[in-house]
């Protein structure tokens, strides 16, 4: 099949973003927006609008019906999702499906598993991709938990089955500690939780968050597309991703793409997809979660090998096959590429930061790619995500890449409300991150005084 | 007499004290809504609450005055 009209069910950069790549195909293009987004670039950059309602997301960006009826009546014969909102909802894509419109994505029954992380996780275990080792069931007794330990390997963290948002966990560092924890952690669980159950896992002393992508087509063919380092995160969300990573091995860098090409087979993946991993300090990876969508960092990526994914998706939602090898995709790849998330929030609590924008002038060169969604005179509300910009840059080395990077930050003009640009310059110029030895814990190193008491619900 | 203010600009979705309660130092009195983030605002020092500003759906800005408290 040729698809001809795509319906974007997304805002901001990411919709302004594949709408960019459907006008370069000449497929014409229809965007939803709320109340909150009239008179936004994406908004105005599509051939066909449509108001999908007021700004609170139930009754927008996530209301699957009324998104549905405007694909139908503005004769779309593809939704392309992005990222966040609908993008990993099964229901969605099967509703889709029902009315005769091409989700671009994978399967809703390979949605709906991977959304499952017990599932996704045992899943991954079968097909022979490491997994955090850790106890299944709950430990029955102390001796129980010194003999898994044992077999996972100190250190270990003793996590509370009940527990959650770091409460209940401790590390271990050698059986004596274990022994020692056992009994209060137990207590503290059964008195903070109403479960006295335990169990273990692998604690990792200086994580790496290394995510590898995978395209995949309707034929069987799996490729990867190499790996993205995702270390930098505030919040347990990415701030600055860079490719190649600067801490794996050669050796390392194979063996993590190739687990991912295995996950995105044991599942029957079809589409552009991410592995997620965690890296210890010794290059041990363990597969996280899949995220069965266009990732936010997808440029960088595109920057090191000369391709567009979106354009890539839609080619494999018409049921093509994948125009490259895997040796032409390695052949591809050159230089390095970092991205940085431009926020609209405090650099120093991190704390949200709605408002007018009052002048905007990003900045511009070679190797310098900006993707936003914003322009000076538009009012960034609070309904929606902080992200209001990525900055992507690529060049010959991480040096150069870095160079350019300081330079593009420092030319970024944004006025009228508060951005993360001095936290990102901050990153940049700190010596973990320059000598590229950095881990999930920098932000906090960098930074201790993060808001406390923030939440995503 | 002190004041409590936004320390963020968001929705208000929870006012979790009314006149006449008393609050301590470090007690949740509104939290807000912002970007996907509900944030607490919280009481600094003890006092009685003397006046809410605002109420539950209520659009706010940094620094505007929330719940104001005596004692």
């Amino acid at each position: 099949m040729i698809i001809r009209k795509v319906l974007v069910a997304n805002r901001g950069e990411i919709a302004r973003r594949i709408l960019r790549t459907c006008r370069a195909r000449g497929v014409a293009t229809v965007a939803v927006y709320s109340e909150a987004d009239a008179g936004w670039p994406f908004v105005r950059e599509a051939d066909e609008a449509v108001l999908v309602g007021p700004p609170p997301v139930a009754q927008s960006y996530l209301n699957i019906e009324k998104i549905v009826s405007i694909a139908k009546e503005t004769g779309a014969d593809a939704i392309h999702p992005g990222y966040g909102f609908l993008s990993e909802n099964p229901t969605f894509a099967r509703r889709c499906r029902e009315e005769g419109l091409v989700f671009i994505g994978p399967d809703p029954n390979v949605i709906a598993a991977m959304g499952d992380k017990v599932n996704a996780r045992r899943q991954m275990q079968q097909a022979g991709v490491p997994v955090v080792p850790g106890t299944d069931a709950p430990l029955p007794s102390v001796e129980a938990a010194l003999e898994a330990a044992a077999a996972i390997g100190y250190p270990v963290m003793l996590k509370a089955s009940a527990g959650g948002g770091g409460i209940g966990m401790q590390v271990c560092r050698t059986p004596e500690e274990l022994k020692a924890a056992y009994g209060t952690a137990a207590a503290r669980a059964r008195a903070y939780f109403g479960s006295g159950d335990l169990f273990l896992e692998k604690y990792i002393d200086e994580p790496r968050h290394i995510e590898v992508q995978i395209l995949a087509d309707a034929q069987g063919n799996v490729v990867h597309l190499f790996e993205r380092d995702c270390s930098v995160q505030r919040r347990h969300q990415k701030v600055i991703e860079e490719t190649p990573s600067p801490f794996l091995t050669e050796e390392a860098r194979q063996a993590i793409c190739a687990a991912a090409v295995t996950a995105a087979k044991a599942v029957g993946y079809v589409g552009a997809g991410t592995v997620e991993f965690i890296v210890d300090a010794d290059q041990n990876f363990y597969f996280l979660e899949m995220n069965t969508r266009l990732q936010v960092e997808h440029p960088i990526t595109e920057e090191t090998l000369g391709l567009d994914l979106v354009a890539l998706q839609l080619d494999i939602a018409e049921g093509k096959p994948l125009p490259f090898t895997q040796e032409d995709v390695t052949a591809r790849r050159k230089g390095h590429a970092i991205e940085c998330r431009v926020y609209a929030e405090d650099p120093v609590t991190f704390l949200p930061a709605p408002g007018r924008i009052v002048a905007y002038e990003p900045p511009g060169g070679a190797g310098v790619r900006i993707d936003d969604g914003v322009a000076a005179g538009l009012t960034v509300t609070p309904y929606y995500d902080p992200m209001i910009a990525k900055l992507i840059v690529s060049a010959s080395t991480r040096e150069e890449a870095l160079a350019r990077c300081r330079a593009a930050l420092a030319a970024y003009r944004i006025e009228g409300i508060k951005h993360n640009i001095p936290f990102l310059q901050r990153v940049l110029d700190c010596e973990a991150f320059v000598q590229g030895r950095y881990t999930t814990h920098l932000v906090q190193e960098l930074q201790p005084q993060e808001q406390k008491g923030a939440r995503q619900p | 007499m002190s004041a409590i203010a936004a320390h963020m600009a968001g929705i208000v979705i929870r006012i979790n004290v009314q006149v006449g309660d008393a609050v301590q130092p470090g007690q949740d009195v509104v939290v807000l809504e912002s970007m996907k983030m509900e944030i607490p605002v919280q009481a600094e020092a003890a006092g009685t609450v003397r006046a809410v500003n605002v109420k539950e759906g209520d659009f706010v800005n940094e620094g505007d005055i929330l719940v104001e408290l005596e004692g």
